[in-house]
């Protein structure tokens, strides 16, 4: 089932369009990743989900229901610019946050608790943000977006400004919530984090969607029979495939990238090779998240 | 979503009511104000100090013209006029009057030497001294005789009676009213611009510490500005009525030791001259407060109040508004002048107007300008304690209404759009292109 669905939403600004006819589903429970070079449109897209703007055409819907604000109270938000008010304490802020959310104090009160320990705030409560690393104020904010346990967290490059250590603890946290049912939105063009994390993506580019679905289908689908092969002795091209690159290792091997001209089954690539060189390995490449977002941005450059 | 608007005016009221700054200028305000009061009434009790001053007479005229009063002594000298210029410098006296035979149609050469200046109160009260006892003796001289001179000096007093419909007649009292007036009028303009520019740096904060968005998820931009805009007006009639309570209290804490310390004098002086007790001390009271009293009762302090308290928060809801949406549609504390200058310009110059107002607190100025909205808080308020006709006063509040209902309205328009821009640069075009932006 998905949980968020966007159906064919536009937005425009008086100087230029920011989505052009945008539509996709965050299926429910999944990790979504939403990618796009800067100004591609990707935050004017999470503002309108979050109901901060409205979108000029189209509409959004949450489960089965078209969002109001009352809905929105179910997603938490952690915005790419991050902010806290700077006097107030930790835990006036987070509790004042929380019930802004609808929660009620003694049950904000509670969570708030439960999250500060888990996350090595507990000493910190009662200082006020202004007193806190950058660190540790990220932390806080990240208890704000998901407190008042939404179905739906947006994350908008949530690993900025983190270090690895603390990147990781949020990575483990996310993925934690996950299990626990949480359908979750990256968005972010930094590859690394989604090839680890997410199951779906979406890639925007100029204001349009470009691709989405399930990471691994689009992986598959942008396969272009590219092998990587370990072998001893020269390959010297033939009909059946193409020779991109070629090195000696250390090892006395050499590596090559090679591209299947032929459609059909490696099998026959592979007898086609077994004749000109020995074979030590063999691995269809399958290429990464980072390399389709490049292939496809810059593919839409030409267009 | 009304609670939400509560949850936010808690926030903006509490974090500011908690704040050190507002602790120690509530307890510092009223000791600045009563300490300010005390000076004001030990100036005017305490005489200034007696200036002796010598008067060497050559032409006999004017022997027993000067009298001494709080101001200055005069002692009669006759020494010349070198030693008593030597004896002026070693500082023996502070003033040295001298006056040459002269001809009583033509006089000259009458010279006052002092130490330093000295003030134009003191030279002006020997001139008419002098110039009085001359007319005088030029009255004397066409031959009026001594009694009808005596019958045509008056001393009048012009007492004001205020004339109402119901055709009372009440004494009034032009200074109270206008003390009431302007007191209250400038406390207005105080606190609009306290509490606006407080209102226009808490949405700057939220501006550029980023937590704008984050709140926002959650409330709506209008919700997020009038739970602000309302919760730092809370903020101000807090501090404002505590400063009431406080300086009441310190004024009167401070005023019974001075009145105890005025009658324990005066009691010291009644045993001296054998005078029973308890009737001077009545009547140094009584005296006293009547004064005060009797001027404040001439003004309708309920009508005062009430006054005071409309306009004290709708001014503030007014300017309160817009104030918050230039802090909406710039990017730091420095960016806000050019927008702040055409918001505050009203306000001074009603500020300004308000002498003109005292002079003529009925007139056409002051009507006019009691009315309009940017300028009525104030205005209004200098012209309730002379008594306003009833529909002028309601017809004020009423566009008062509607001017901060409009306020409001062109400010959230501003700041829902301003609280998300960073980075651009923002003039009065791009902000009415704002106002008319579609959501």
């Amino acid at each position: 089932m998905d949980l968020l669905r966007i159906e064919n939403v536009s937005k425009a600004y008086s100087d230029h369009i920011a989505l052009a006819d945008v539509s996709m589903s965050v299926p429910q429970g999944s990790v979504f990743g939403l990618l796009g070079p800067n100004g591609a449109g990707k935050t004017t897209l999470i503002r309108i989900i979050t109901k901060i703007i409205d979108c000029d055409s189209g509409k959004v819907f949450l489960g089965d229901k078209e969002i109001t604000p009352e809905l929105v109270r179910r997603i938490g938000y952690l915005p790419e610019e991050r902010g806290l008010y700077k006097k107030m304490k930790v835990g006036e802020q987070l509790i004042y946050l929380a019930r802004l959310k609808g929660m009620s104090r003694a049950e904000a009160v509670e969570k708030i608790r439960s999250w500060l320990e888990r996350l090595d705030l507990m000493e910190w409560h009662n200082k006020t943000i202004q007193d806190l690393s950058k660190g540790m104020a990220q932390k806080v904010q990240f208890i704000a977006t998901v407190v008042h346990e939404p179905d739906l967290i947006i994350l908008d490059e949530p690993f900025s400004g983190f270090d690895p250590v603390n990147a990781n603890l949020i990575k483990d946290e996310i993925l934690r919530l996950r299990e626990q049912g949480t359908t979750v939105i990256f968005s972010t063009h930094r590859m690394e984090s989604v090839e680890e994390l997410c199951d779906h993506i979406a890639l925007i580019n100029k204001s349009k969607k470009i691709l989405d679905g399930k990471k691994i289908d689009i992986k598959q689908s942008h396969k272009d029979g590219t092998f990587i092969i370990e072998h001893e002795g020269d390959l010297s091209g033939s009909s059946q495939y193409e020779l991109l690159k070629s090195e000696k290792q250390e090892t006395g091997l050499s590596q090559s990238f090679i591209r299947n001209k032929i459609d059909g089954s490696p099998n026959l690539l592979l007898a086609e090779l077994l004749k000109e060189v020995q074979i030590h390995s063999f691995i269809e490449k399958v290429p990464s998240i980072n390399e389709i977002f490049i292939s496809k941005v810059k593919g839409g450059h030409d267009e | 979503m009304m609670n939400n608007i509560g949850l936010i005016i808690g926030r903006e009221y509490l974090s500011r009511v908690k704040k050190k700054s507002f602790i120690i200028m509530t307890i510092l305000g009223p000791l600045l104000f009563a300490g300010f009061i005390f000076i004001v009434g030990w100036s005017a009790t305490k005489s200034v100090d007696t200036k002796v001053i010598h008067v060497i007479d050559e032409s006999g005229v004017f022997a027993e013209v000067f009298d001494d009063s709080d101001e200055a002594s005069y002692v009669q000298s006759g020494e010349s006029l070198a030693d008593e210029k030597k004896n002026l410098t070693s500082g023996d006296f502070d003033g040295l009057l001298y006056i040459p035979e002269f001809e009583i149609d033509n006089p000259k050469g009458v010279v006052f030497y002092a130490p330093n200046n000295p003030s134009i109160n003191l030279v002006r009260s020997l001139q008419k001294q002098m110039n009085t006892e001359i007319e005088m003796i030029k009255l004397k001289r066409s031959g009026l005789d001594q009694s009808i001179l005596d019958g045509l000096k008056s001393d009048l007093d012009i007492s004001t009676i205020s004339l109402s419909d119901s055709g009372d007649e009440k004494e009034s009292s032009s200074f109270a009213a206008s003390a009431v007036g302007y007191v209250g009028g400038f406390l207005i303009y105080m606190f609009i611009f306290i509490y606006g520019a407080m209102c226009m740096r808490g949405v700057v904060e939220e501006k550029t510490s980023r937590i704008i968005e984050v709140v926002i998820s959650s409330v709506k931009p209008f919700n997020l500005m009038l739970g602000k805009v309302i919760g730092i007006a809370g903020v101000g009639l807090t501090q404002f009525l505590l400063w009431v309570l406080l300086t009441a209290g310190v004024t009167a804490a401070g005023g019974s030791i001075m009145t105890m310390t005025m009658m324990q004098s005066q009691q010291e002086q009644a045993e001296q001259m054998g005078i029973p007790q308890d009737e001077t001390m009545q009547e140094v009271q009584s005296t006293a407060f009547d004064d005060v009293l009797g001027a404040l009762e001439s003004v309708d302090m309920v009508m005062v109040v009430i006054a005071f308290l409309f306009f004290f928060t709708s001014g503030y809801l007014f300017y309160g508004a817009l104030f918050a949406a230039v802090g909406s549609a710039v990017d730091s504390d420095a960016d806000t002048q050019q927008f702040m200058f055409p918001i505050i310009m009203p306000l001074i110059l009603s500020i300004v107007l308000l002498s003109a107002v005292i002079q003529d607190p009925g007139g056409t100025l002051a009507f006019w300008l009691s009315m309009i909205p940017f300028t009525s808080p104030v205005i209004m308020m200098m012209r309730v304690p002379f008594g306003v006709e009833v529909w002028e006063l309601a017809l004020s509040m009423g566009l008062m209404v509607l001017g901060f209902l409009f306020t409001i309205w062109i400010a959230s328009r501003i700041y829902r759009v301003g609280i998300l821009m960073h980075g651009s640069k923002v003039n009065y075009k791009t902000l009415g292109k704002w106002i008319m932006m579609k959501n």
